[in-house]
């Protein structure tokens, strides 16, 4: 088969070849590997990957070609897509197109053909890493454009693919209220959660002012999910901090993070983050674990707020790896949920206010959906209300 | 939660005989339970009447049982053993089987035994296709539309408003046993009267037809807290209407999206809950509509399955071993992942590569049987291949095969299918087969669309693409073989250096040095079940063609171990077992054991089993490069049987170093002239006998020996083609057969013909031999005279009819043998005892099908000895060691008996014959040869009737032999009735019998009688070799009724011995345990 050669250098200097599978240019952005084994139009579209250029680890990509309504926007969001081997045949009925295509009217640069495990290992040992790939570039110039990328730690992702302006979503059926929705790069499977449990949802650009939502009389204020660290995100942060205890509020991935900064804590980066659709979530209250769909590359660190050293990890993730609860200005914080492979949180509530989170994401999309009822429970809160 | 504390003892049923649709992977199942509960501290009483398998190596459980496993027999057990649980789901259908009749009869309740893993309801619900479907229907999941009938009106009617074609399945059955579609009423009354027959409870589910929709597989684990993972998607190459066992299969699932995939996922969880298993693995089974992706639930197993088996291999997520640990309380997050052994059990594995499985056939061992594919399983085994993607790991598997193919296609025997007319070739990608998946290849060589092989195959286009892909490689390096980068696509796209080599018109060996000199080299990477996310601790190993390899270094000398491939008729569980215990040998003896093989049922693929797992196809390319990853001392080749055998020379050119016999020897052993010249040296008899290169020829060599002859053409081995002629006119017949018409010295292959010796007693030894001492394993003694493959024959240690002199003689020209074969390591002779003339059939210096039977009779683990022999050690240095105990003769008498598939193939006659035709065994134990023999019988699944009608027929020849079986039969109290002749005789000699008319002679012939259930045992000698005769008939009825057949005079003789054991001594069990304490 004749292809057109296609080279990725790390900015650590790593050279992949490869053969372009998408549109031609140069592409940089920090490489991250998602395990996920189906749904890679969900990951290409989820804004949470912007800046990212995502490595499938599973080889045969593209097999069932491209589905508009799985999209989680309306345009791809990374700022590349590196496979093992792209299928040229596509084959299933939901199918409107080749996922080669796809990529090349939305000037994704795609490189195929790569040694995805070792890019893979490359990133578990030393890290996510900014990378350059392109198809007609040489080496010299991927390997510069490599070392200027920038890496994600105090970028402001979120401003980026934030909506501009305000736009409603109509609830299901008859509607039972009004959800603001702040978007730092929201999923359309999360809007359809929302509305399929018949609330409208507003959703506002990430840095509306407390004024504007307040007007809006949202029963419910949701935060998303959105890419890179959530540090640079003040006024969000503010924003949340400043609607503790008046509205019951919920929060995803960036979401959680950004809840997490507004009660005090610190977030901090992962290694080589999560992403994926297998990771084993225990839900503290009961114990029940939920296989979790999962993509973030910062996480929120609760001991940040309590002045105990933090235990040693000995076998298997248990909950002593976590503090029991942490008190906030904003009243005692309960850890709800922890990740089993590495001990992180995975999701909080507070205990004086309605509000609560998951840092993975119970809409899935892709990935396994046991985590879905997360959703009735913000219905349920919502009808309890601010007490 | 932690263990249960409230139980302290365990019964683990295993699966018994390995049969078609219940191979070894029950064994590694067993295996792993019996291991892992052992280290939780639980007392784990085993019942297995299988002595070929590893879980019945009395280390592996407190109390084992080689036994019947019926429910006469547990319940003995039971009473003796007193467990506090019973784990059933562990045993395949089998183990299912026995436990719910254990539990409906109430037996479990009196010794209060509490069912784990799966309970009664559960297993009623998922096994009564009635039942599930409620089920089902309740849990809003959906089925094929269907209705279940207990007699012809009512399956008539239901097929009837169903519409054709329907499909139909007996309940309480396994591997598609006695399904089968049909198009129209005609088919469907004989499809449907079979089914009735085969079902135990005489029931059918007619169901709805969905042939040609997509066929998938989910692997779920479920645990007490009600967690419940995926741990492999499985998708069917084949459509439905070619059962799961019978098809290539893909892992994980390849044309999918997430939204049905998740869909389907939580179908399958839901399908758990909704049957109720408690705990551990089960297998759901979904057909989907390619055209709407509509999706029914087909069917699911509430116990770990052949597919979990492959899952586990294929994901490196042990299933039974964790389906052992839930059954005792704990959860999916206290367990840990073995490979990561930093992360918890509760996730769902991801995967890096494609695994495809193939399944392995022997039809051309039945021959009356078609070569269709359906929905009643066929195959004996299957080969699993890893491979960085779908082409890759399809061309591994098509060579892990071992049936002569080295890829798709893109070699020497690829010639017949280019001369296939196109209408022929259509036809073959029609019609499922074991060798479509080749015709689909030619037709994309041919440039056939992919959209024209879809429609005519059903399968799916991106399955056929990904092959198209394979066949543009090939093109378009036959364009431009210098092209080094053509050629490391190529063998990324999983092209064999013999593809290659056909395609660049060269030698393999070349085209392995010009990959050398452009270092195109194999890198090997891990099974770690997370896709690289987490450090990999388990060295669970795949070649492939990546930029880096992931061996890591030895801290000591290593042993590699070749396994024995796909299980087929005649190389099975036995090679694997004899494989393990060398790989134990080896790591007790302080080295560092790398295993290769490419069998996914068995437990030398477990990556617990050696330091090193290398799953890979057992080719000399594939394997030398193994060998060049990991520089072992030397490779153990003489366990595997004939498989690695094979590769000995190769890797000895090679400069590798074959551990024990060197492969000159075992060249000698095969060669018929020099083998006979040793003999002749030795002074030992051999049968006269003669080579033939035409029928003239044939006829001299005839005149010279004389007749009934054995013949069979040199070319083959395992006894194929083998036959016994008793006439020139037979002999005539056979050449015919052989040559066709083609001129035999074009075809080059001689018969080889040898005098057959009559009624003579076979004889098997086992023996290890160092060079100066040799260890006799045991003699085993057939019970069917010479003429019945000695896999085929039952055999008997110690030998009841050897004269103490005969012994000595063939201990004597064991030994003679071992050392003029030079032999370091295992031999096995078949000698032929005629009155007081022994003469020697033939030796095989390597591990034999009796090593593990043998073994488990004298309690010496021969394996492990030869292993040691091999690497240096001399037989009194084991026996200082403590390896070989003082007496070796065991304290019982044991039988084994060979279990045959004939309900698979009822097109086929079931006689016996020098071609091995056999899948499994079981063993018998007892004080005395009728018990033991009894029990192997029944273990065999053999129940004979105590009292009745038995008929006999003897051919000419057996008449006289025959009168004492009929004597017996007369004293046991049964009624006699025979064919006239047979009849005459044996009123000649004052035994009287009814006489009944042959077949077609009259109203009341014998096929009549059998359908009125008036003959309750058949015993029928074969007359000459006649395809078509009475004989035949008369046995296909009897096995339509379930009538046990018998077709020797010896075995007659047996089953007459064992009738007078009585029905006491077999309910009696003892553990090895206790019998070798
Ligand atoms: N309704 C059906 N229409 C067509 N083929 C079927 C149908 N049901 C089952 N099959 C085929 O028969 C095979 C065996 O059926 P299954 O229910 O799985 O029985 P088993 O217990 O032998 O696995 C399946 O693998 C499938 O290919
Ligand atoms: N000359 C003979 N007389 C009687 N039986 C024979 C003779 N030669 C072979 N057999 C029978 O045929 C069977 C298979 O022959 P063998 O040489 O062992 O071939 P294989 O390689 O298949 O084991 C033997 O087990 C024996 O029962
Ligand atoms: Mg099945
Ligand atoms: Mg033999």
């Amino acid at each position: 088969m004749k292809h057109r050669p296609a080279l990725l250098v790390t900015s650590d200097g790593e050279l992949f070849r490869g053969h372009s599978v998408g549109a031609d240019g140069i592409r940089t952005g920090e490489a991250v590997f998602n395990t996920s084994m189906t749904g890679y139009l969900e990951v290409l579209t989820d804004p949470s990957y912007a800046g990212q250029v995502v490595v499938m680890t599973a080889p045969h990509i593209g097999n069932y070609g491209v589905t508009e309504t799985d999209a989680q926007a309306g345009r791809p969001h990374v700022s590349g897509f590196v496979t093992r081997a792209m299928s040229r045949r596509d084959s299933n009925w939901r199918s409107e197109g080749s996922l080669g295509d796809y990529l090349v009217s939305n000037d994704v640069v795609a490189i195929s053909g790569v040694d995805t495990r070792r890019l893979t290992r490359h990133i578990r040992d030393r890290g996510a890493m900014p990378i350059a790939m392109g198809s007609e570039a040489t080496e010299g110039e991927l390997r510069e454009a490599a070392a200027a990328a920038p890496v994600m730690s105090g970028q402001d992702l979120a401003g980026k693919v934030s909506t501009r302006e305000e736009y409603t979503v109509r609830s299901a059926g008859e509607t039972q209220g009004t959800i603001v929705a702040i978007d730092l790069g929201i999923k359309r499977d999360i809007l359809t959660n929302l509305t399929l449990r018949d609330f409208d949802v507003v959703v506002v650009p990430y840095s509306t002012p407390i004024a504007r939502i307040l007007d809006l009389k949202p029963d419910g204020l949701f935060v998303s999910n959105g890419p890179g660290d959530p540090e640079p995100l003040h006024v969000t942060t503010e924003t949340i901090r400043g609607l503790i205890g008046k509205v019951p509020i919920f929060g995803i991935c960036l979401g959680h993070q950004v809840l997490g900064r507004a009660i005090g804590a610190d977030t901090f980066k992962l290694p080589f983050g999560h992403h994926g659709g297998n990771h084993p979530v225990r839900r503290m209250e009961d114990g029940k674990v939920e296989i979790t769909s999962q993509n973030h590359g910062f996480a929120v660190d609760l001991w940040s707020l309590v002045d105990e050293d933090i235990p040693e990890r000995d076998g298997l993730v248990g909950s002593e790896l976590l503090p029991e609860r942490v008190s906030t200005p904003y009243g005692e914080v309960l850890p709800t949920h922890q990740n089993l492979n590495d001990g992180t949180v995975e999701g909080m509530r507070l205990l004086d206010a309605p509000a609560y989170s998951v840092q993975y994401h119970p809409e899935a999309a892709p990935g396994p959906r046991d985590a879905s009822p997360l959703f009735d429970g913000f219905v349920d809160a919502i009808h309890k209300g601010v007490t | 939660m932690p263990a249960r504390t409230d139980i302290r003892s365990i019964l683990l049923i295993g699966s018994g005989p390995i049969i078609i649709g219940q191979g070894c992977e029950f064994d590694y199942s067993g295996t792993q339970a019996a291991k892992v509960l052992r280290q939780e501290g639980y007392r784990v009483i085993l019942v297995n009447s299988n002595p070929a398998t590893i879980m019945t190596d009395p280390e592996y459980a407190d109390a084992t049982y080689v036994e019947p496993i019926t429910p006469e027999v547990v319940t003995e057990i039971i009473a003796r053993e007193r467990p506090d649980a019973l784990l059933a789901t562990l045993g395949g259908q089998t183990a299912l089987n026995v436990s719910s009749t254990l539990a409906r009869t109430g037996v479990l309740q009196r010794h209060n035994v509490e069912m784990i893993g799966a309970g009664l309801e559960a297993i009623e619900k998922a096994e009564d296709r009635g039942l599930f479907k409620s089920t089902m229907e309740e849990a809003g999941l959906e089925c094929p539309r269907a209705g279940y009938a207990r007699s012809m009106g009512e399956a008539m009617n239901i097929a009837r408003d169903i519409g054709y074609p329907v499909m139909v399945r007996p309940s309480y059955i396994l591997g598609g046993g006695g399904t089968g579609l049909a198009d129209n009423e005609e088919d469907f009354i004989a499809v449907a009267r079979y089914g009735l027959e085969m079902s135990p409870v005489s029931e059918i589910l007619v169901e709805e037809s969905v042939f040609g929709w997509k066929e998938f597989e989910l692997e779920v684990m479920r645990d007490c807290k009600d967690n419940a993972v995926i741990v492999c998607s499985i998708e069917n190459l084949d459509p439905m209407g070619v059962h799961t066992g019978d098809s290539i299969t893909v892992a994980p699932i390849q044309t999918l999206s997430d939204r049905e995939y998740q869909d389907m996922r939580e179908d399958a969880i839901a399908v758990l809950r909704a049957i109720g298993v408690e705990t551990g693995g089960s297998n759901v089974q979904f057909a989907v509509d390619p055209e709407t992706g509509k999706r029914l639930v087909i069917e699911m197993n509430p116990r770990v399955s052949r597919s979990s088996a492959l899952a586990s291999k294929a994901t490196g997520f042990p299933i039974a071993k964790i389906a052992a640990l839930l059954a005792v309380g704990y959860t999916l997050d206290e367990i840990a992942n073995d490979i990561t052994q930093a992360t918890p059990a509760s996730f769902e594995p991801a995967l890096d590569y494609v695994v495809v499985k193939i399944p392995r056939f022997d039809f051309d061992k039945f021959p009356s049987a078609p070569r269709k594919l359906g929905t009643s399983m066929r195959s004996v085994g299957e080969a699993m291949a890893i491979g960085r993607t779908f082409p890759e790991a399809l061309q591994k598997a098509l060579r892990s095969l071992e049936n002569g193919h080295s890829g798709l296609n893109a070699e020497p025997n690829e010639e017949g299918l280019r001369q296939l007319s196109e209408a022929d070739l259509g036809r073959r990608v029609v019609e499922p087969t074991p060798d479509r998946i080749f015709a689909v290849g030619e037709a994309l060589r041919r440039g056939w669309s992919v959209d024209r092989l879809s429609e005519l195959s059903s399968i799916d286009p991106w399955f056929i693409d990904q092959m198209a892909e394979i066949v543009e490689v090939r093109h378009e390096l036959v364009d431009d073989p210098s092209d080094m980068a053509l050629l490391a696509e190529a063998k990324r796209y999983g092209f064999s250096d013999v593809q290659i080599a056909y395609l660049t018109e060269t030698t393999p060996e070349n085209v392995r040095s010009i990959r050398e000199a452009a270092m195109i080299r194999r890198t090997y990477q891990r099974v770690d079940t997370c896709a690289a996310e987490f450090v990999a601790r388990t060295p669970y190993m795949y070649g492939t063609f990546e930029e880096e390899s992931e061996v890591v270094e030895a801290e000591r000398p290593r042993v590699l171990v070749l396994g024995s491939g796909p299980n087929r008729i005649g190389q099975g569980i036995e090679f694997d077992y004899c494989c393990v215990h060398a790989s134990f040998a080896l790591r007790d003896a302080g080295y560092e054991t790398v295993m290769v093989n490419c069998n996914p049922e068995t437990v030398s693929t477990d990556y617990d089993t050696s330091d090193r797992l290398y799953f890979e196809p057992l080719t000399i390319e594939d394997v030398l490069d193994v060998i060049d990853a990991e520089k072992p001392e030397a490779v153990i080749v003489q366990l595997g049987g004939q498989t690695p055998l094979n590769l000995a020379a190769a890797l000895e050119a090679a400069g590798v170093n074959v551990a024990g016999t060197s492969s000159t020897s075992i060249a000698l052993a095969e060669d018929r002239e020099q083998f006979s010249e040793i003999c002749a040296n030795l002074g030992l008899r051999q049968p006269s006998g003669g080579t033939a290169r035409s029928a003239a020829e044939a006829l001299d060599v005839v005149d010279q020996v004389g007749l009934p002859a054995m013949v069979r053409p040199s070319f083959v081995l395992g006894g194929r083609k083998m036959r016994v002629v008793y006439s020139v006119e037979e002999l005539g017949v056979y050449v015919r057969e052989i040559y066709g018409d083609a001129d035999p010295e074009v075809v080059g292959a001689p018969i080889l013909i040898d005098r057959f010796l009559e009624s003579a007693v076979e004889v098997d030894v086992d023996a290890v031999f160092d060079g100066s001492e040799l260890l006799l394993g045991g003699i085993m003694e057939h019970v069917e005279e010479a003429g019945i493959h000695s896999g085929d024959s039952a055999c008997v240690t110690p030998p009841p009819t050897l004269s103490g002199e005969a012994m000595k003689e063939i201990l004597k020209a064991t030994r003679d043998l071992a050392a003029a074969l030079s032999v370091r390591g295992l031999i096995n002779i078949q000698f032929a005892v005629k009155g007081d003339e022994i003469f020697v059939i033939e030796a095989n210096p390597r591990g034999s099908r009796t090593i593990p039977f043998i073994s488990k009779a004298t309690g010496v683990l021969l394996a492990r000895v030869a292993t040691r022999v091999m690497m240096g050690a001399t037989i009194e240095e084991l026996r200082a060691e403590g390896m070989i105990p003082e007496h070796t003769t065991p304290p019982f008498v044991a039988v084994k008996n060979a279990v045959l598939p004939w309900d698979r193939f009822p097109e086929e006659d079931s006689v016996l014959g020098p071609e091995m035709k056999a899948t499994g065994e079981v063993m018998g134990i007892g004080e005395d040869f009728g018990t033991a023999y009894a029990k192997a019988l029944l273990g065999g699944g053999r129940i004979l009737p105590d009292r009745g009608r038995v008929f006999v027929s003897f051919a000419d020849r057996d008449k006289p032999t025959g009168l004492a079986v009929a004597q017996a039969f007369v004293m046991l109290g049964f009624e006699l009735v025979a064919t006239p002749g047979t009849a005459r005789y044996l009123s000649h000699h004052a035994i009287d019998a009814e006489v009944v008319p042959k077949i077609g002679d009259g109203p009341d012939d014998v096929a009549q009688r059998l359908d009125n259930g008036e003959i309750q045992l058949v015993i029928n000698t074969p007359r000459g070799g006649k395809a078509r005769t009475d004989g035949r008939t008369i046995r296909q009825a009897a096995r339509g009724h379930q009538v046990p057949c018998v077709t020797t005079v010896r075995g007659g003789l047996a089953v007459a011995r064992s009738l007078r054991a009585g029905p006491g001594a077999i309910n009696r069990p003892r553990s090895l345990q206790e019998w070798h304490r």
